[in-house]
């Protein structure tokens, strides 16, 4: 036996049990939810049979999962900009000798460790109708009664506020990091040339931060497809679907009308969405950044 | 996907960009102000569970204050249970993501061999399709294998985690090249030569790592909520919904109780811990 073949050996020894548990975990269950999609659920009378494209057509057909893309892509446009923006916002601050510093950094961050299902709960209060905290501030402006998670026209909006809040202090400290890493050269010979601060952060600082953006939207962009727990607590996808996102769409029929296949089905667009960020982030956005 | 950027050495000359005088007021009255706002929902959850539930929303600076919330939740649900079995849950996954992922970055940082590559971009694609995007049919998998409602059955999906991988794969590479080869020739086994000399160093990245995988796994979600549904299995956050729920009947001021409880042992480690917290955070770049 070569070195080489030795060294084979050995490799693989010691990456089969991870390999074992991924291809049980992800590899299988992505493929599964391929083949799947071509079948019917079974039932107890009916076997599972082969479908061909019915699933895909009663997809298209389905107004509901047009909803939950419609809703996860405002889903998306609501946090990923606000939340980057503030995020920034936040890192600058807290980079600057403010007073209070590590207090307000420890502030921006909390969101970050506590259970969104544990924080879901506190804002489905503030967003309570009449007696919630929001609508108390509301109506001592003597402003209009809403009813925030009840009405279709701001449901989306308060789910998107809570998202928010809760990322915006973790995608911080990514810029906090790279914003301690610019040479302070930079500053220095900004200042001379008389730049203004506005101009030194357009021109200067922001495409130098441009790694960590990309880094931190490809982070937000998963996020907006993985982040349900707290639709399960504030709104369970309702009014009238009018919070349903894809991944809680897959689990309501995967889990509540336990129609396998056609969650199977969802699976692969959420996949297919999955693999397009992927290839966005690999093919395209790497190209286009300035790296240090 | 790179992890973040490392954070440097803080700057000891003065930046000229630095606010200073009114802007520099202007900018901590802001940063408060957003400080405050972002602490709100805690501060809130604290006054009403220290408070009786009719104080939930009068705010009254000197309103009696009590630990009934607290006894009355924890008797309510048995949080001891879910305590348990979080605290289970955690330990399992952490041992077994750190065993396999050793295994696994070890591999992939230093022997070159037949089909490492594929291997490890197999690895990586768990980094985009996140087990919460199998649920359906790693249901049907613990099904089969006879697993719904253990602890296993929640822990299983994550147990190899690529993100870990990932990270000491990056961090043993940064191990030289000649402590291990100097190690070999004392006659160290590759497996010694690893515990040895690759896994000490590698120290304050299993640190990082560690804590950022407890956080997540203390407040997952969705996938413990689908495969668990007895008592005997449930962890915290599921407990916690299943009290909380509207129809419950269970009044503000004693569900805020259980929600401070459940986040309680995090958000302690959190404040005392803070420095490392954040620089692990910062250090693993993703969850």
């Amino acid at each position: 036996m070569t070195a080489y073949q030795r060294a084979t050996v050995h490799g693989w020894l010691l990456l089969l049990p991870a390999m074992s548990c991924l291809a049980l975990f992800t590899h299988w269950p992505a493929v599964a939810s391929i083949i799947d999609s071509f079948y019917s659920t079974p039932r107890p009378r009916r076997p599972s049979r082969f479908i061909g494209l019915d699933n895909y057509e009663a997809m298209i057909a389905d107004p509901i999962f047009w909803r939950a893309l419609v809703n996860n892509f405002w889903f998306a446009v609501g946090t990923i900009p606000l939340s980057i923006g503030l995020a920034i916002l936040m890192a600058i601050w807290v980079n600057d000798r403010i007073k209070g510093q590590s207090l307000v950094r420890m502030a921006y961050f909390t969101p970050t460790i506590l259970p969104m299902i544990a924080v879901a709960n506190i804002w489905l209060f503030f967003f309570t109708p009449q007696y919630g905290l929001i609508e108390q501030v509301v109506q001592l402006f003597g402003g209009n009664a809403t009813n925030w998670l009840g009405s279709g026209d701001t449901a989306l909006f308060a789910v998107i506020v809570v998202a928010v809040w809760k990322e915006a202090g973790f995608f911080m400290i990514f810029y906090l990091a790279a914003l301690q890493g610019i040479s302070p050269s930079l500053g220095e010979a900004a200042a001379i040339e008389g730049a203004s601060r506005w101009y030194y952060f357009r021109r200067v600082l922001f495409p130098l931060l441009m790694p960590t953006t990309l880094f931190v939207l490809i982070n937000a962009m998963i996020n907006a497809f993985r982040m349900v727990d707290h639709i399960v607590v504030m709104t369970k996808g309702g009014p009238d679907n009018a919070t349903i996102l894809l991944l809680y769409y897959i689990y309501q029929v995967g889990f509540s009308f336990w129609d396998t296949a056609y969650a199977a089905t969802l699976t692969c667009v959420l996949l297919a969405l999955l693999a397009i960020i992927a290839f966005v982030q690999y093919g395209w956005l790497e190209r286009r950044i300035h790296y240090r | 996907m790179s992890a973040a950027p490392k954070p440097g050495a803080a700057t000891t000359r003065p930046d000229p960009y630095a606010p200073r005088g009114l802007s520099l007021t202007l900018e901590s009255v802001g940063a408060i102000l957003l400080a405050i706002l972002w602490v709100l929902p805690l501060a809130y959850a604290v006054w009403a569970a220290i408070h009786p539930s009719e104080y939930t929303t009068r705010f009254e600076l000197f309103a009696p204050l009590t630990l009934d919330n607290f006894t009355r939740a924890w008797a309510a649900a048995p949080f001891a249970r879910y305590f348990m079995n979080t605290f289970i849950l955690v330990t399992f996954i952490l041992a077994f993501q750190l065993v396999l992922g050793t295994l696994a970055a070890y591999a992939l940082a230093r022997q070159d061999f037949w089909g490492r590559d594929v291997a490890f971009a197999l690895i990586l694609a768990q980094l985009m399709i996140m087990p919460d995007a199998l649920i359906v049919e790693n249901y049907r998998t613990m099904t089969r294998l006879g697993l719904v409602d253990t602890i296993p059955a929640i822990a299983l999906p994550y147990i190899a985690s690529a993100f870990g991988i990932f990270l000491l794969r990056q961090t043993f590479k940064t191990v030289p090249k000649e402590l291990d080869d100097a190690a070999r020739v004392e006659g160290a086994s590759p497996l010694q030569v690893l515990m040895k000399v690759y896994v000490p160093l590698a120290r304050p990245t299993y640190i990082a790592y560690g804590l950022v995988s407890i956080s997540y796994h203390w407040n997952n979600f969705l996938w413990p909520l689908i495969i668990t549904n007895s008592v005997e299995s449930r962890p915290l956050t599921v407990g916690l919904q299943i009290f909380s729920s509207p129809d419950q009947g269970v009044d503000w001021a004693v569900i805020c109780a259980a929600t401070l409880m459940t986040s309680a042992p995090l958000l302690i480690a959190f404040l005392i811990f803070q420095r490392q917290f954040v620089q692990s955070f910062m250090r693993a770049g993703i969850r």
